[in-house]
This record gives structure tokens, sequence and C-alpha cells, in this order.
């Protein structure tokens, strides 16, 4: 217990003023479990000295009744919150802690190893910056771990810390890590991982944690918490302007306001916007917020936008840059973690919401499956649970979206079982396959298009029409009445008026929707 | 008189942040403040949007004020479109309800004060009754009274993740059974910011938009936004006695002193607000916001260790919590 009084008297005078500068960073801890994340969390958290009296109080109790480190101070019980973790010694959902050291603020989430609580990590996963892995050097990478890192490539995280934990267990040997790192390295490097920095520690008696460990003397790299200060979270992307509608802001007739948070690009004052799905184009007026109105917004701000024209948009649409649009499509192809109790299969039906939108997804045949091993994607008549597969959605009307890769916020969805109303999956949308039915609407725009007729287009064929049956008049009346005096004024006086007659008709007749295809 | 309350609990420093300089920093990664408060206003919007009938669970403190704050800027130039309530357990110090009373007044909010009657008339309080269960009925079962009686099925409250360890295990939108009943082990997944608020009739969400604020946040925020909270926050004279390690304030004559207790005035202020015979103080000096900005950057206790309540028995939290309370 006297590693108990020596950081708890650094205390934190200095730090506190340079609070304000600093550039949050949120990491996952992950990793199979038993291979000691929560140790590890709960150690770095208590090495950063970020733990209070009474909660190493409650920790010292907690680890006399429930610890697995014979009366030792057992970390995990730090995190592991709920009353069934602690019994079972397992962490079942993520834990978020906040922490803050001279260099930066953080927010770690703790994330179970079970594979049945695979979706809790995939949740805590979907906001992190940076993933700490942990693999013991006694165990190595085991199935689970790797599942892991394709949910972590899925979601589109490149940046690793892997702590290789239990080096006590292996005699502090270079040749273990190594090993570890090695076949890490292998597998991450068919996923796109490729920022990795590795590290040997031992959790329990923190070991390279905070203070550099004397049993590794050939460990030239950081420290955990020097890896974590060092690293470049991903900066948000500046990006063409996407903003979710949430609700329309209606206080009273004369205002009438879009409210949402910019996740991408920026808006200004006079901005020309569309409006999706509708394609509609309008220009920005105001900016408005509780602090005064604003020139300019980028991402990351929550404001109310409104427009100079009248437009008719709602909750779900999406406003957008005008020429990097993404397309309004009823067709997703995706990449999907599945996490529903029964599999996926075609023809099924789901609640797709987007952003801020909401459709009814039906999955159409094709399913492939991502193989673990091979990291290939396979075939397969279904997507069992804790599966990663592909799948092509049709939806019942067109949203706008575009690939997780261009924007996160408009390129993942979550999938709602429609009778239990569970989240049975999240997406990540891949590409917007072109869709037959939208080509077929498209194009039946463009014939409805055909048959509407501008005035000048009547006005044209009646003339045409006139002239062809004045000249037909004219020889019959000729014909029957051998005047061409006569001829001329019936003709004449035929041409004039039933063009008139004829072009008025054709204009009720255009308002007429019956008969046409 | 209601403005003096409001006014005397927001010390002025000369440190204002204006929308213009907000507005003109440039691509930069925004301030940790300003993010924070983006996602919250986020939350509240999609809660109010996704709900029948959202309610703000207005509790009178600091993170409750916080909260309220960033509500009326999620609706601005609306006015709030969610009444607020407030489960009174006819135990809360003076100066709070005086607090309430003048800030709906000035802001010209619907409030709804809830009583459990039926507890009252039983009797039931924190001294005789012991916290335990003053706790479960005043707040737990009158808070699912509240909700039961006005038929509300979204309730937004200021609970952060940094308070308790269960709490630091929980979603942002919260799913309650038709029983008010959470269950830790089955939460739904909820990735990225897509929050799935589909339920069935007498099912309801309980929403955290603060989530993932610290105490230190909450208080950066009051000073930065001038935000007014109870006085009590600050320190001041007050007559308290000592009980159990803890300072309890006599704030009435309705704790009963035992023999040889005599208040004593000490300078203390509260990290916590509750009732006040189970809210402990601290000795301290801090009048202003900047001051206890400091102070709580250097504390070496947490906030919730001022409170009885949590100290009945091992994850009492979550105990609480799955029987419905917030």
């Amino acid at each position: 217990m006297n590693a108990h009084s020596q950081p708890a008297a650094l205390a934190a005078g200095p730090r506190a003023r340079q609070q304000r500068a600093k550039r949050l960073l949120r990491f996952i801890a992950c990793g199979s479990v038993d291979h000691g994340k929560s140790t590890l969390i709960g150690r770095l958290l208590f090495e950063a000295n970020q733990l209070f009296e009474d909660q190493l109080d409650a920790l010292a109790a907690d680890s006399r009744k429930l610890g697995s480190q014979g009366g030792e101070l057992d970390y995990s019980l730090l995190l592991d919150g709920l009353a069934a973790e602690r019994e079972q010694k397992i962490t079942i959902d993520v834990a978020y802690r906040f922490f803050a050291t001279d260099r930066r603020k953080f927010i770690v989430v703790d994330a179970p190893g079970h594979e049945q609580y695979t979706a809790n990590m995939a949740t805590g996963a979907s906001a992190a910056d940076l993933a700490l892995v942990v693999v013991a050097a006694n165990d190595g990478l085991t199935r689970q771990s790797k599942r892991h890192l394709v949910i972590l490539s899925l979601l589109g995280i490149r940046n690793v810390v892997l702590a290789i934990n239990k080096m006590d267990r292996v005699g502090w040997s270079r040749q273990a890590f190594m090993a570890v790192d090695a076949e890490f390295r292998a597998f991450a490097a068919g996923l796109g991982i490729d920022d990795i920095v590795s590290i040997p520690v031992a959790a329990k008696s923190g070991d390279n944690v905070v203070r550099r460990s004397p049993h590794t003397a050939w460990h030239d790299g950081p420290t955990l918490l020097d890896a974590l200060e060092a690293a470049e979270p991903a900066i948000l992307q500046p990006g063409p302007l996407r903003m979710p509608i949430q609700l329309v802001n209606r206080p009273d007739a004369d205002f009438r306001g879009y409210s949402g948070l910019i996740v991408s690009g920026a808006v200004h004052i006079g901005m020309m916007v569309r409006l999706l799905p509708s394609g509609r184009v309008t220009r920005v007026a105001r900016i408005v917020t509780f602090d005064g109105d604003l020139e300019s917004a980028e991402a990351g701000r929550s404001v109310t936008l409104t427009f100079t024209d009248e437009v008719d948009a709602s909750r779900g649409d999406l406003v957008a840059g005008v020429d990097q649009a993404p397309s309004a499509s009823d067709r997703i192809l995706a990449r999907v973690f599945w996490i529903g109790d029964r599999a996926l299969g075609p023809g099924q039906r789901y609640l797709l919401k987007l952003a801020t939108s909401t459709a009814t997804a039906s999955v159409e045949p094709q399913l492939r499956v991502l193989d673990l091993d091979s990291r290939g994607l396979v075939e397969a008549p279904t997507i069992a649970p804790n599966e990663i597969g592909t799948c092509t959605l049709r939806l019942n009307r067109a949203i706008a979206a575009e690939p997780y890769a261009a924007c996160r916020e408009t390129g993942s969805f979550i999938l709602i079982d429609p009778e239990t109303f569970d989240t049975v999956a999240m997406g990540c949308i891949e590409q917007i396959p072109q869709s037959r039915s939208a080509t077929l609407k498209s194009s039946s725009r463009r014939q409805f298009a055909r048959w509407t007729e501008t005035h000048a287009r009547s006005l044209a064929k009646a003339m045409s029409w006139r002239t062809t049956g004045g000249i037909d008049t004219f020889v019959v009346t000729f014909v029957i009445s051998g005047s061409t005096k006569i001829a001329g004024s019936v003709a004449l006086a035929d041409v004039v008026t039933k063009i008139l007659i004829h072009y008025l008709h054709e204009r009720v007749w255009a308002l007429v929707p019956w008969g046409k295809r | 008189m209601d403005t003096d309350i409001l006014t005397a609990s927001s010390p002025r420093e000369d440190a204002p942040v204006d929308a213009s300089t907000i507005a003109a920093a440039s691509a930069a990664r925004l301030a940790h403040l300003d993010e924070l408060e983006a996602e919250s206003i986020h939350i509240i919007r999609e809660a109010v949007a996704e709900a029948d009938n959202p309610v703000l669970l207005y509790s009178i403190g600091k993170d409750s004020s916080v909260l309220l704050h960033l509500a009326r800027k999620a609706f601005y130039p609306a006015k709030l479109p969610l009444p607020l309530l407030h489960i009174d357990t006819t135990w809360k110090f003076r100066e709070m309800i005086a607090f309430r009373d003048a800030l709906a007044h000035q802001l010209d909010l619907r409030l709804i004060v809830h009583i459990n009657r039926d507890g009252l008339a039983r009797g039931i309080n924190p001294i005789g009754s012991g916290s335990a269960l003053h706790t479960d009925v005043m707040k737990t079962q009158s808070l699912r009274q509240a909700l039961d009686q006005h038929r509300f099925d979204a309730a937004l409250g200021g609970a952060r993740r940094d308070e308790e360890k269960s709490r630091a295990k929980e979603r942002i939108f919260s799913f309650r059974n038709a029983h008010h009943l959470w269950d830790p082990k089955r939460q739904r997944p909820e990735p990225w910011r897509i929050y799935n608020a589909r339920k069935r009739d007498g099912e309801s969400f309980r929403i955290f938009p603060l989530s993932n604020w610290t105490e230190n946040d909450i208080w950066s925020y009051i000073e930065r936004e001038r935000i007014a909270v109870v006085p009590l926050y600050f320190a001041a004279p007050r007559p308290v006695v000592e009980r159990d390690d803890m300072l309890i304030m006599v704030d009435d004559d309705r704790l009963p002193l035992k023999p040889g207790e005599r208040p004593q005035i000490k300078m203390v202020r509260f990290r916590t607000l509750g009732c006040y015979p189970l809210t402990g103080a601290i000795e301290s000096s801090a009048r202003t916001v900047p001051e206890i900005v400091r102070e709580t950057r250097q504390s070496r206790y947490s906030e919730r260790r001022g409170r009885v309540i949590d100290g009945d028995g091992a994850a009492s939290m979550e105990r609480k919590k799955q029987e419905g309370y917030f």
C-alpha cells in the first residue's frame, strides 16, 4: 500500500492551469477476456494520480471483499461498476472514465472482452479516435482479439496502441514480446490498421504504464501514458457541408428554422445549399444561435438555419453543399456488424435509422460474410450473430446517404427489429449501387415532363394544326363554291378563331391527368 | 426579490467569452466545452424530436442548471417545448426551493412540482425512516408516480458518467420497461450518434445529455456562460453539526439535535445538493465560480462523498437505478 501515498502526494497544482488548452482524446480499451484491460485502465488512472481518496478507500474495501489479488488492490474493480460484473469478475458493458494529465484530456472507454458482449465493445469503439488493444504475452492473439480488430477496421479506426500485457508471466522476454507484436501486425495489415505502437507492460505491477520498467531495458519505445499523450487523434474532416435536420423550429408564423448539428464542413450566410432527398436548392439566410446570429459555423456546432426561400424540409432531411451533395437513394450496399439474436437473412425487413432519418429496409439476396482467418468475404446464406458481412438493403423511400469513408455521420446506420425494437445491426455504407427503381423513377419523371406542355408549345401546335387545317378548308370551300374569294375568307376566319380555340382546348386537356401513362 | 436570488448566486468575473470571438475561430478544432455543448444540444433535440411527451427533470442542482441552459439553447428562438419536473421530498434546503421558484418565474418556465403525498402521510422522513427508505419512497417512488401521472415517455436528466461507477456504464438513451426498471445487462447498443428511441406504450427512456461532462467541465461552463446556481454552492458562514464525519447544515428546526450537539458556524459550501439532512458540506473558502473551479481541480475527494445515500451498501446506486431512481 505504499504506492498508495506516493502518487496522491503529487497534488494537482500546476496541471490545473493547463487544462484549457488540451485536445481531447477518446480511446477504447479492448482485447480478449482475461487479458487484463480493466486492470490496465485502473492502474493507469491510479498511476496518473486520477483517483480520489474516497474512491481509493472504497477500492481497498472492495478488493478485500471481492478482489482476486489476495487482498491487494484489484484495479479492475474501479471500472467494473455493475454488481454482476463484480460478482463474475468480468466486464459486461462499456465503462466511460474521464481523466486529464498535463498534456491532454482523455475519455477512456473500457470495453468488454467476452464474445457475447461484442456489441457493447462496438458501441464504445464507434466514437473512439484510437484503440488501446490489450493482448496477454502468454496467450497471444485470440479469436476475440481478431474480432475486435475487425470491428475497429470496420469503424475506420487506424491508430492502435498495442499493450502486450502480463510480461512478468513470460519472464520479461523480448522474444515473447516480438512474437506477439509480429503476429498482431501481420493480422492488422490486412485490415488497413497501420499506425501501431507496441509496448510491453505488466498492468498489475504498473510496469511501463506510467513508470518505465526496470525489467525491459530492451524496450526503447514509450510507456503507455507517453504513447497516449503523443497520439494524434483524427481531426474533424473539413469535407463538404453536411447537416442532418433534427427538427423544424417554428415558434411563430414569422420564423421557420431548421435545427441540427453540423457533422462535416462549414456553412456561411448566403451560401447555396441543397436539401435532400428533395434536391431543392436554396440559400442560407441566417445562422441562429442562443448567443446571437453567426456569420459562419463549422463542423461540431449545433445551429439553427433559415433559408431565403420557403422550402419544404423536415426532420430526417439533409442540408448539404450544392456541389458535393450525396445522392438520395433507396438502395445501399453496406458492411454490417450483426448483433441480433437470430441470423440476418434475405427477405427480412428492418427499420433503418441513418443520421436523423428512418426508413424501412428489406434485405436483398447475396449475402457475404467476413472470414476471420482469411479476412476475405465469402458468400453465405445468412449473417450470424456477432459476424460481420455485407448485404444490399432496399429502402421504402430514397434517403440521403453516402459511403462511410466519405462521411461517418451520413454513411453509418443502425437496423432496428420492427417487432422487438432491439438494435440488431450497426452498418457502414460501402457504396450506393445504381438502383433499378431509381432509374425507372427518374426516367418516368422525364417522360412525364414530355407530356406536360408549355404555353408556347400549345400555341405552336395550334398554329401548325390550323395552318394545315386552313389550307384544307380553302381547298374544300373552293371546290364547293368555286370562288377563291369566299374560300379565302372562310379559311382565314377559320384559321384565326380556331387557333385560339385549339390553344384553349389543349390547355384544358393539359390539366387532365386521365389517360396519361 | 426574484432577481436578487438569481444574480447574487452568479458572482461576476471579468472573463466573458462573446459569441463573435467563438464564431471567428477558424477551422481549428473547437474548444472542449464547445464540443460538449454541441453534443448535449444534439442529444436534447433528438430526445424531444423522438418522444411524444418529454419532461426535463430539474433537481435545482448545478447539473440541472447547466441542462436547463443547454435546453434553452437547443430550442432558441422557440420557448422550451417541455416542462420541468421537480421531485420535492419536502426536505430540500430552503434556498433551493426559493431559487427554483424564482427561476421558473423569471424564465417563464412550466414547472411541475411533485410530492409523494402518500409517503408524506405515512410520515416518511430522512431522519426517522433512514436514508434508504426516505430516498426510495420520496424520490424513486415519487418520480415513478409523477411520470405515470403525466404520462411522460422521456425524462431528461443531468446525471454524468463521472459521478459514479454504475452511471459510467449507462447509455445516453437509457431504456426503461413499463415498470421503470433498468436492465444493465441488456442495454441497447448505441453506436455513433444514432439513438434507438423506439418503444411500446408504457415503456420510457431516461436521457442523459450531460453523460460526457465532468464536474470540472460543469463548473467551467457555469463560469463561461454565467449560469445562475443556488448560493449554497458558494462558501459562506453557515450553522452546521458534525455527524459521522460529515458536516450537516441545520437548515430548519426539523433536525433533532443529539444530546450535547450544538450547531457551530463554519465557512462551508456544498459540492452536491439534495435533502439537507443527507447532504454533507465541505469546509471551503471558495466564494466565486473561478475559485470553485480551482478547488474541484485540487480536491482529493470525489463529489459524491458528501452523499449519505450513496453509502447504503455496495452497488447501491445500481440497485436504486434499477428500481427507477434517476
